[in-house]
């Protein structure tokens, strides 16, 4: 498995985009850091670029990169190695090169700059949204044959839960504002890996407007260690379900 | 005749010179109601170490009360320690310890009560219910006293220097924490409170109440329940203080609640929840402040009127203003706005374009506090984006017609 693996990652250093993104987040990383007097104004820019480019880049690079090494994929299936076995290494090997390009390009940065409680947060929720787009990404591409399809449905998902998933849950917000909505915001917030991400490191960072009962509650339970577990928790449930689902699909899938 | 006479004279002067009395183990007098009873005005009794428990005494003549060494009073947590009600008495130097708790009585370690000319200075204060507390004096000094407090809840423990009809005092260089509320004014009037430390109070750093006239300079409040409150007042001035993480629920840097003609200037506003509240409050002029690192760094409700915002440096604020309603009658300008993104095309360091402080996803929490959880999101910044060049939700008027382009440098 660990050999197939090997393949990809020389397969993505070859074709220089990993490069390139590597490059892009380090660049953008270091100059918010330079532009901004104050390092905290600068991590807020990154979280953006954390919660809203991590996710877009990890969905479409892996969609494309499944697709173009589809020929790679069935002639790894005619050898003796299990289904599971090939999507796995492929999972591996993608997921991994893009946690790299992330912990580099944003990583070093943060660590110069801002390397406290809210930093590290910050590069953990990117690696963790990096696995879970990149599951995401191979449930959409298991589940569609044609290319374009495959590629449209994880932009769809992206623009899911980067854009859409928040105005609905405004939408049930003012619909129900009559009701107490706390614990129901709560599971709401956890329907969504990029929210969930979200709280998680703003609850590090600007506490202080969180700080009415909303965001009291919040802190107390996100913020305590049980919390950060749950947090933790629910973005690996994030990671493993698509990634299941996928792998289930692609082993009864007619080739 | 003459000889009698002088000798009279001699005597009357000598009556009326003032002597020291020394309390303390190895001296006749050894404890201080006894020296209290023998002084006659204007008498000095010098306290030596040691610790005394007295009771309650009573200082009804005006009498120099000063410590050496940091003698100890003890109120066994029964007794107010010492109730002052004359004119001119001096204490200096002593330590007071576990005053008594009432649910009914306001004991205090000092009790000052229809007194004039009195001076409160270096004492140290701890485990006092009420430390000083003053009623329906006039022309004192409170200085250089240290009061720790235990920390209780807020029914059961008092305020640290706590003032109720009082005139012209100064409140100077205490160090207050621990406490209810730190320092509480109510019906004090031309009197001045500075270069105190008020923190870590249950409650209030400061509490203002009916105190007209007053100004507050130079304080330090920091870590309090929930900051400083300046309430039903006028012409308070408030200079060069530093309101510091406040944080909570229902905490604020400053609360200001049906406060009219007051200034506040040159104060420095720091990681608080909320840095200036204002409440039904009418033509207080606001200039030259710091906001920075904030929640809310301004939060002025629609029912204030006449306010003057300007020359301010608001930094680092998650939102600058935050009111609850459309109406605004307040004006704003020559801040320095941090989220400015205008231009200056004439370089008079003014921007051209006008700034709207009032972020549009402030007003839908104001209106639904839940929605807190969707800060920061892409969609609130599309929409914020999308409110600022066509502005429908916040208050149109509510605008920083002159920006400035550089932080002053406060």
């Amino acid at each position: 498995m660990l050999k197939i693996s090997k393949y990809v990652l020389y397969d993505i250093i070859k074709n220089r985009v990993m490069i390139g993104y590597t490059a892009f987040l380090f660049i953008v990383s270091i100059s918010m850091f330079q532009m901004e007097e104050n390092s905290s104004k600068a991590m807020l820019s990154l979280l953006n670029i954390v919660l809203i480019v991590v996710p877009l880049i990890s969905m479409i690079f892996s969609t494309i990169h499944w697709y173009n090494s589809y020929e790679f994929i069935e002639l790894m299936l005619t050898q003796p190695i299990s289904r599971k076995k090939v999507i796995l290494s492929e999972y591996t090997g993608i997921s991994s090169s893009l946690v790299t390009a992330f912990l580099i390009g944003v990583g070093i940065p943060v660590c110069i700059y801002n390397f406290n409680d809210t930093g590290v947060s910050l590069l953990l929720i990117g690696s963790l949204l990096t696995l879970i787009f990149t599951s995401l990404a191979f449930l959409a591409s298991v589940k569609s044959k044609d290319k374009a399809r495959g590629i449209g449905a994880a932009l769809l998902l992206w623009f899911y839960f980067a854009l859409i998933y928040d105005g609905l849950v405004l939408l049930i917000l003012f619909a129900f504002s009559d009701y107490p909505l706390e614990k129901i915001t709560l599971v709401l917030s956890s329907l969504n890996p990029v929210d969930l991400g979200r709280i998680f490191i703003m609850l590090n960072m600007d506490i202080s407007a969180l700080m009415g009962y909303t965001g009291a509650m919040y802190k107390d339970f996100l913020g305590s260690s049980s919390g950060m577990i749950y947090t933790l928790g629910i973005l690996i449930i994030w990671m493993l379900v698509p990634l299941t689902i996928a792998i289930r699909s692609f082993n009864k899938k007619d080739l | 005749m003459k000889r009698i006479l002088i000798i009279l004279l001699l005597l009357s002067f000598y009556a009326s010179q003032a002597r020291t009395i020394i309390v303390g183990k190895n001296h006749i007098v050894t404890s201080l109601r006894k020296a209290v009873a023998l002084a006659a005005s204007k008498d000095t009794i010098l306290l030596e170490k040691g610790l005394y428990k007295e009771g309650n005494i009573i200082i009804n003549k005006p009498l120099y009360l000063i410590g050496e060494g940091e003698p100890i009073l003890d109120g066994d947590n029964r007794y107010e320690i010492l109730t002052v009600s004359t004119n001119g008495a001096i204490i200096k130097g002593i330590k007071f310890q576990n005053a008594g708790y009432s649910s009914t009585l306001d004991f205090a370690a000092i009790g000052v009560i229809d007194a004039q000319n009195i001076i409160i200075e270096n004492n140290s204060f701890s485990n006092t219910f009420f430390a000083i507390h003053f009623a329906n004096s006039s022309e004192a000094l409170i200085a250089g006293n240290t009061i720790v407090g235990t920390f209780k809840s807020e029914q059961t423990s008092g305020n640290g220097i706590h003032l109720w009809k009082c005139n012209n005092i100064v409140v100077e260089n205490n160090n207050i924490q621990g406490h209810r509320d730190g320092i509480y004014f109510e019906f004090v009037t031309n009197s001045i409170i500075q270069q105190n430390n008020s923190h870590n109070n249950i409650r209030y750093g400061l509490h203002f109440m009916f105190s007209n006239n007053d100004a507050y300079l130079e304080n330090t409040f920091n870590n309090n329940g929930a900051g400083v409150a300046v309430m039903y007042s006028h012409h308070v001035l408030m200079q060069k203080n530093v309101f510091e993480n406040n944080w909570g629920g229902s905490a604020y840097g400053l609360l200001l609640k049906e406060i009219s003609d007051g200034t506040i200037v040159q104060n420095q506003f720091v990681q608080n929840t909320a840095g200036i509240v204002m409440e039904s409050t009418n033509r207080i002029d606001v200039q030259l402040n710091s906001y920075r690192g904030n929640g809310y760094a301004l939060r002025i409700q629609a029912s204030c009127n006449e306010n003057t915002v300007h020359h301010n440096n608001f930094q680092g604020n998650t939102f600058d203003v935050a009111t609850n309603g459309t109406l605004m009658l307040n004006e704003f300008y020559n801040n320095y706005w941090d989220k400015y993104e205008g231009y200056d095309m004439n370089k008079d360091i003014i921007g051209d374009v006008p700034y709207h402080p009032v972020s549009m996803y402030s007003m839908v929490i104001e209106q639904n506090p839940n929605a807190v959880i969707l800060l920061r999101s892409f969609m609130v910044s599309l929409l914020d984006k999308a409110e600022k060049a066509i502005p429908s939700l916040t208050p149109e008027n509510m605008t920083d017609n002159k920006p400035l382009m550089k932080p002053l440098a406060l």
